[in-house]
């Protein structure tokens, strides 16, 4: 098993008019996915993240406050998870409820095991 | 409506609901949070109450109190899950809780917990714990009370006449055990249900008992201890895991003799005895729903004392007056109840039904031929008896002695005052 990181852009969040039984129905499908991939052990942890930022550069640490890019290609937030290989990984992904918008997607990213 | 009376509302209801609701809360919480943080679920709760009082007194009641409850003890639990999620005390690794853990599905995986069969299910699983075989018997009960029937340590301390320091260090041993032996709120496997459901049982038979015939307390009926001993049951008879025939039998044997409570005191709270109860007093639709257990119950093999007993007490219920009770069918009933399962208890209550039946010297015969004499000569009811046997056989300097030593043993000021009265009526 290897772990695989997700990184979430646009998607959602970004329609205020939302009502609270719609937002529970979103939930409810972040529930059913996550929860599903723990019934399976899979899931490792997983966090929205706030739109503000902070950014430090460089070696003088330059310190700049975010947001650093428009809203679709921010990253709105990460899940960890086990999978055996990037197809699996990928399989996991497809089923993730933020892709039931548009401009919803799931980067995949292995993580990498530093040669000592 | 002045503000007084508002206030009064108020205390009447939350006190109301956190008898009814308090159990069920704190059995969730301590799902979530785990059976070592059970003070943290019953400090969520305790919290959750006082912001009511406040807020209701303030604001008025809301429409639906208990749902509000509900709602805020889970804001009140995603604030502690928030704050603990990675420390050491808290374990939310497993499946069912590592939702817990993200933002994204902390919140309906909360709403969750609550679902009412998940909460049947809870309070199931603290019963389990709470009767544990390695807790003592004391103990269970203290902690039934306290978890899930909201019972502060003032007041199991009154019901059962112990010091409330001796009440908190029996809750704090078992937490401790809780603690260190990682016990989980769970309904137990096939294999350990039934010997895991006797001992529930058992808990809530003594816990009636104590209720039904305080032998610590003041007051002789606590109805509060019956109420909450059936109200166990019948979340045992609810569940098909712990739907046994002995579940339905204890079940009927409550029914039944609470079904009698009403006619057993005056309006004064005096004592009446079995013979001179007005019988139109007892509940007879209680009656009926004990007949209806009874049915379940002899759907399987086995006989538990609760069987016998439950019919022992139906024989009572469908007697017309003291006269037409079927003291025949009862004295078998109690050969049976001391073949199965031999107690001091047991024999006395042979003995009476043989005063009835065949006369004093023939109960004296019965109690002469106990074996135990030094366990059964603790027994308040044993001299009692026996002051009736020689009362009956015109003795009475030995029935005053006999009466005198019951009222030397019971710790009930109802019974002492009863057995006062029998001396009295002796001299004259």
């Amino acid at each position: 098993m290897k772990e695989y990181l997700f990184l979430f852009r646009g998607g959602d969040g970004r329609n205020p008019q939302q009502s609270p039984e719609e937002l529970q129905k979103v939930m409810q499908r972040w529930a059913d996915w996550m929860g599903g991939l723990a019934k399976q052990d899979k899931l490792v942890g997983a966090q929205p993240l706030e739109k503000s930022g902070r950014k430090i550069k460089g070696t003088n640490k330059l310190i700049t406050d975010g947001p650093f890019m428009e809203g679709k290609e921010m990253v709105g937030g990460y899940l960890i998870c086990k999978a055996g290989t990037y197809d699996d990984a990928v399989g996991i992904a497809k089923d993730c409820p933020i892709l039931e918008f548009d401009d919803g997607t799931v980067e995949v990213r292995e993580i990498r095991e530093m040669k000592m | 409506m002045s503000a007084k009376d508002q206030n009064d509302n108020v205390s009447k209801l939350t006190d109301h609901l956190f008898r009814r609701e308090a159990g069920k809360m704190v059995s969730v919480l301590t799902k979530i949070f785990g059976t070592k943080n059970l003070e943290t679920a019953e400090d969520v709760v305790q919290q959750t109450f006082i912001d009511a009082i406040e807020l209701w007194m303030l604001k008025g009641i809301p429409d639906n109190p208990s749902a509000w409850l509900f709602r805020v003890a889970k804001n009140k639990a995603i604030d502690v899950i928030r704050r603990n999620k990675h420390s050491l005390q808290y374990d939310f690794n497993d499946s069912e809780r590592i939702l817990l853990k993200s933002e994204y599905t902390l919140a309906s995986k909360m709403e969750n917990f609550w679902k009412e069969e998940l909460v049947k299910d809870d309070m199931l699983g603290m019963m389990f714990a709470c009767c544990h075989p390695e807790v003592s018997a004391e103990s269970q009960i203290t902690l039934i009370l306290k978890t899930l029937c909201g019972f502060s340590t003032a007041e199991i301390s009154k019901a059962f006449l112990t010091s409330e320091d001796t009440v908190s260090k029996r809750l704090y041993r078992t937490k401790e055990f809780f603690r260190k032996n990682k016990i989980k709120l769970e309904i137990p496997s096939s294999d350990q249900i039934r010997i895991r459901t006797e001992a529930v049982l058992n808990a809530i038979y003594l816990l009636f008992n104590e209720g039904y015939n305080s032998t610590h307390s003041e007051e002789l009926i606590r109805q509060d201890l019956i109420d909450e001993s059936m109200l166990l049951c019948r979340l045992l008879t609810e569940n098909p895991n712990t739907q046994l025939p002995e579940t339905y039998a204890l079940t009927a044997l409550i029914c039944f003799h609470a079904s009698r409570s009403p006619g057993r005191l005056s309006a004064e709270g005096e004592i009446i005895l079995l013979p001179m109860q007005d019988r139109s007093k007892w509940d007879k639709d209680l009656i009926s729903i004990g007949i209806e257990y009874m049915d379940k119950a002899s759907s399987g093999n086995s006989v538990s004392t609760y069987h016998i007993e439950a019919a022992i007490a139906f024989e009572h219920c469908a007697a017309g007056s003291f006269e037409k009770t079927n003291w025949k069918r009862i004295l078998e009933l109690y050969e049976w109840l001391c073949k199965i399962s031999p107690s001091p208890v047991a024999e006395l209550s042979k003995a009476a039904v043989v005063m009835q039946m065949h006369g004093a010297s023939e109960a004296l015969k019965i109690l002469e031929n106990i074996l135990d004499k030094k366990k059964i000569e603790e027994f308040y009811l044993y001299h009692s008896l026996l002051g009736e046997i020689y009362s009956r056989m015109n003795d009475n300097r030995k029935a005053k002695h006999s009466f005198e030593n019951a009222a030397r043993l019971t710790r009930s000021s109802k019974e002492k005052k009863l057995l006062d009265e029998k001396i009295i009526a002796l001299i004259n």
